[in-house]
């Protein structure tokens, strides 16, 4: 570890090596047969290694999956739709459990409400491949959901403005 | 896309493995051979039928500051504020929407606290208040898009 000279190290572990193998990894997974070793020679490591951190960061949620990612809109989702609930606040822990379980929904987030024009505590993203499906999958939230929903409304995109993906510096 | 690629995304959404040879064990679950398997993450890849391979990280949990924020901008000022937004390296993506809040977009900084002054930063630059939206909780959701 003679020539780690800019970097702490702890147990053997690099300070700054979780870090850098966000950043090694954050565009992808190298596409060779072994793409942690391929990590490890970048990185100046060992492979099990980078392995193990790699684990660590799973088992403690900083990584929450390894796998593809599917582009929604070419594989024919092209309608998105952000649908907002007004829940009480004392039950929308277990209708955000029941409405996040359902198959249309690819993100729920409890988020505060932004009086009085914005009553909506609970955001439900629902994807379908038109409008029509889009509106369907919400209506079958609010049956569902029945009084426990005192309002909710569902934003259409129109456009995207923007779209990078989340990026560390470095 | 045939009925390879739809188990590749149906199937290894998540769950890749942590080993020497990982396309390699992933291809025996998928019925396919390692090579294959890499070949077709490129396809799709390159195609844009998928967006990303790799590690998904949580970007609070790396120490890192999310927010979902909205803006009621002027129509006839639409392009020129979507402009400006859309300046910030922090703006990681931006979407219209048919709404009296007519501009969502999440912002993702290393520190809550650049979080916070980004936040201000954009409302000097537009004059415009940014409602913030900070997430609260988060529910569990599947891996639900199949094809």
């Amino acid at each position: 570890m003679a020539d780690t000279d800019m970097h702490d190290v702890q147990d053997g572990i690099p300070a700054d090596l979780d870090r850098r193998l966000v950043l090694a990894t954050q565009a992808g997974l190298p596409l060779h047969a072994r793409p942690y070793h391929w990590l490890a020679m970048e990185l100046g490591v060992s492979p099990e290694l980078v392995m193990d951190r790699i684990r660590a960061m799973l088992d403690d949620g900083r990584i929450r999956r390894i796998g593809v990612l599917p582009n929604h809109y070419r594989l024919g989702y092209v309608a998105n739709g952000m649908s907002v609930w007004d829940i009480p606040d004392d039950i929308v822990g277990e209708v955000g459990e029941q409405v996040g379980a359902l198959k249309s929904v690819t993100h729920c987030y409890r988020r505060p409400r932004h009086l009085p024009d914005w009553p909506y505590n609970l955001f439900a993203m629902v994807h379908g491949r038109d409008r029509a499906q889009v509106l369907e999958e919400v209506a079958s939230i609010a049956a569902l959901l029945g009084d426990r929903a005192r309002a909710h409304d569902v934003l259409f995109s129109t456009r995207i403005l923007k779209k990078t993906g989340l990026r560390i510096g470095g | 896309m045939d009925e390879l690629d739809r188990r590749i995304i149906n199937q290894l959404q998540g769950g890749f493995p942590v080993s020497e040879r990982p396309y390699r064990d992933a291809a025996r679950r998928l019925g396919t051979s390692e090579s294959e398997l890499i070949t077709r993450i490129r396809c799709m890849l390159d195609d844009g039928l998928l967006t990303r391979f790799g590690p998904l990280f949580h970007a609070e949990r790396m120490g890192g500051a999310l927010s979902l924020c909205a803006l009621r901008v002027p129509p006839q000022r639409f392009e020129e504020v979507a402009e400006k937004v859309n300046s910030f390296p922090e703006v990681a993506h931006n979407y219209q929407r048919e709404h009296d809040m007519n501009m969502w977009f999440v912002l993702a900084t290393e520190t809550p606290e650049q979080l916070d002054a980004t936040l201000r930063q954009i409302e000097e630059c537009t004059g415009l208040t940014v409602h913030n939206f900070p997430k609260q909780a988060e529910y569990f959701v599947g891996l639900n898009l199949q094809v």
